[in-house]
């Protein structure tokens, strides 16, 4: 495993209950290597969003242990995990986009947060609201646009601040195909310069559509890996298009 | 294909706080139309007029004290109006001669007769009806103890036995005590004026913060801190609190002034001195502005509890 500053996301026998509930998420162990892309799939109520709720550090786990990007952030302390949160891009299931805040402002957010200058954000937020091609709905408000351009505003601010690692729940599901394959191929390019991806689906077809994708698979709580390739990923050079890729059907 | 936009450079981006206009977006902007500032308005104005009518009460009782503090009364209470004038006499030329006493000085008939004539009508005094005792102020040359006022009465009791002295002060004991009742009541009102701003202060940091909860855990989990989150709403409330202060402090200023000018038209002696210094007009400034601390830290703690509750 690399040490580096990049180092990907280790879970290790990570369990997750809501309450007193049973188990929502079980045993789950799995490595995400950097750079990769990945696709979580699963039956409705799996735990695919409970899952990434873990990824996107919004929810501590029942047991087991978590590293990212080198460190274990279950036992960080709670004011050091903005950092790590500003690593991640997250589309989150219902968007979650701020009401009274327009298209723009809401794409703006993580920049914001993260202290860009006003005049530096300007030309990002306008070029990617270009690409999402909702440049003529810069200034409206989240209940004026649609459900696809909601999610496309809340692709459009996970990506802006070019994030470590993408965490997407469902980012496809209010889109025609069209628009779900060109969003698809923005988290190609994104994946391309070193971004992490995981992507929350229940779109087989969608799977196809990136071959050197991981699958990783979620059936009532438990992340099947038969062939232990999510536990212990093979070597960078064993990624490649084409390669070691876990087909949905294997 | 179009390579996406942005992602060829990294934004340079780091732990800034996130702060001014565009943080201040974030909550929407109630202001004027939600009820934080009016009920900071009228805490703050009750709280001046409180802490305004406790000071002057105040500055009444330690000036009257300080009058009355070398002075005291020597009642002739004699039936007759001549034997009462003859050892008026002796008493005032006795007490002029003693080494103690600054000034003696009678109040004449005519001063009596205004002084009593809103209880015993025009011209009562003149017909013997109500014998009223002759009077001489007394003005010593040290503060009034038991001591020498028993000095003064061995000095008068053989020439004028129809002699009673009585520190001024004793005349007016019943009125301090109720000075300094109403003075902690006025404490007591400023203190609990207080703690109900306080608490409104906070059901309303709280109100918004339900409103807006979406709105924080977003920005929470886009990475923002806790003190970024809650400088957000320091600010809105912090604003709301400026308001009301200022609109509070300006009908407080008002009450007093009205108050104040009606009193001084009263003329009464007793009023008199019970203006207002500097000092107190500096404590009464510090009002809205302690109501805007307290606002603005009741809101941080709130946030900050809110998003303690968050991972
Ligand atoms: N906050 C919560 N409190 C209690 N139970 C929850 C909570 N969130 C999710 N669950 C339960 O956990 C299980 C997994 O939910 P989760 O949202 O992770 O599923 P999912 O795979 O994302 O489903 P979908 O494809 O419909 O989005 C479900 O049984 C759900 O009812
Ligand atoms: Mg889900």
């Amino acid at each position: 495993m690399t040490t580096d500053q990049n180092e990907g996301v280790t879970f290790d026998n990570v369990g997750l209950r809501y309450g007193t509930d049973r188990e929502v998420l079980s045993d789950v162990s799995f490595t995400l290597f950097p750079g990769s892309f990945y696709f979580l799939t699963g039956a409705s109520g799996a735990g695919k969003t409970s899952l990434l709720k873990l990824l996107y550090l919004a929810q501590r786990p029942s047991r087991g242990a978590i590293r990212m990007f080198g460190t274990d952030v279950i036992t960080l302390p709670r004011d050091r995990l903005p950092a790590y949160r500003r690593r991640l891009g997250v589309v989150f299931q219902d968007f979650r986009l701020v009401p009274h805040l327009s298209a723009f402002d809401n794409i703006a957010l993580p920049l914001r947060v993260s202290g860009v200058r006003e005049a530096d954000l300007h030309k990002p937020v306008t070029d990617m609201l270009e690409w999402v091609g909702l440049s003529h709905r810069a200034e409206a408000h989240p209940a004026t646009l649609s459900g696809g351009e909601q999610q496309r505003v809340a692709i459009a601010r996970a990506v802006i601040g070019r994030p470590d690692m993408l965490v997407a729940d469902e980012p496809t599901g209010n889109v025609d195909p069209d628009m779900a394959l060109k969003l698809l191929r923005l988290f190609e390019a994104l994946n391309r310069l070193g971004t992490t991806v995981v992507v929350a689906t229940h779109d087989v077809h969608l799977l196809k559509k990136v071959p050197a994708s991981l699958i990783m698979r979620l059936d009532k709580g438990r992340l099947s890996d038969p062939t232990g390739a999510l536990r212990y990923p093979p070597r960078r050079s064993a990624m490649q298009p084409g390669n070691g890729s876990l087909e949905p059907d294997t | 294909m179009k390579k996406p936009p942005t992602l060829g450079s990294k934004t340079v981006r780091g732990l800034n706080p996130f702060g001014g206009e565009q943080a201040a977006q974030l909550v929407p902007h109630t202001r004027l139309a939600g009820p934080v500032p009016w009920v900071i308005a009228i805490m703050v104005a009750l709280t001046v007029i409180a802490a305004a009518g406790g000071l002057a009460m105040s500055n009444v009782a330690s000036n009257a004290r300080a009058e009355l503090a070398g002075g005291a009364t020597v009642q002739i209470i004699e039936a007759s109006a001549s034997e009462r004038n003859r050892q008026a006499a002796i008493a005032e030329q006795l007490l002029a001669e003693h080494p103690t006493v600054a000034s003696v000085q009678r109040v004449s008939d005519e001063e009596l007769n205004t002084l009593l004539e809103p209880w015993l009508g025009v011209g009562a005094n003149n017909n013997e009806a109500v014998p009223v005792p002759a009077l001489i102020d007394v003005r010593l040359r040290e503060d009034i103890t038991e001591g020498n006022l028993n000095t003064l009465r061995g000095l008068l009791a053989s020439a004028a036995p129809a002699a009673r002295i009585d520190a001024q002060s004793s005349w007016l004991g019943p009125i301090f005590s109720a000075l300094s009742s109403l003075q902690w009541l006025a404490a007591a009102l400023v203190i609990l004026l207080g703690l109900t701003s306080a608490a409104a202060v906070w059901l309303a940091a709280r109100t918004a913060l339900g409103t807006n909860h979406d709105t924080i855990e977003v920005v929470h989990l886009l990475g923002g801190t806790d003190p970024q989150i809650a400088r957000i709403f320091e600010r809105s409330v912090g604003f709301d609190a400026i308001l009301g202060g200022a609109v509070g402090l300006a009908l407080g200023l008002v009450a007093i002034l009205v108050l104040g000018g009606q009193f001084e038209q009263l003329g009464s002696g007793m009023i008199a001195g019970g203006g207002l210094g500097w000092v107190d007009w500096l404590l009464i400034a510090l009002i809205p502005l302690a109501g805007v601390a307290v606002a603005v830290l009741t809101a941080r703690l709130t946030v900050m509890g809110a998003l303690r509750r968050m991972l």
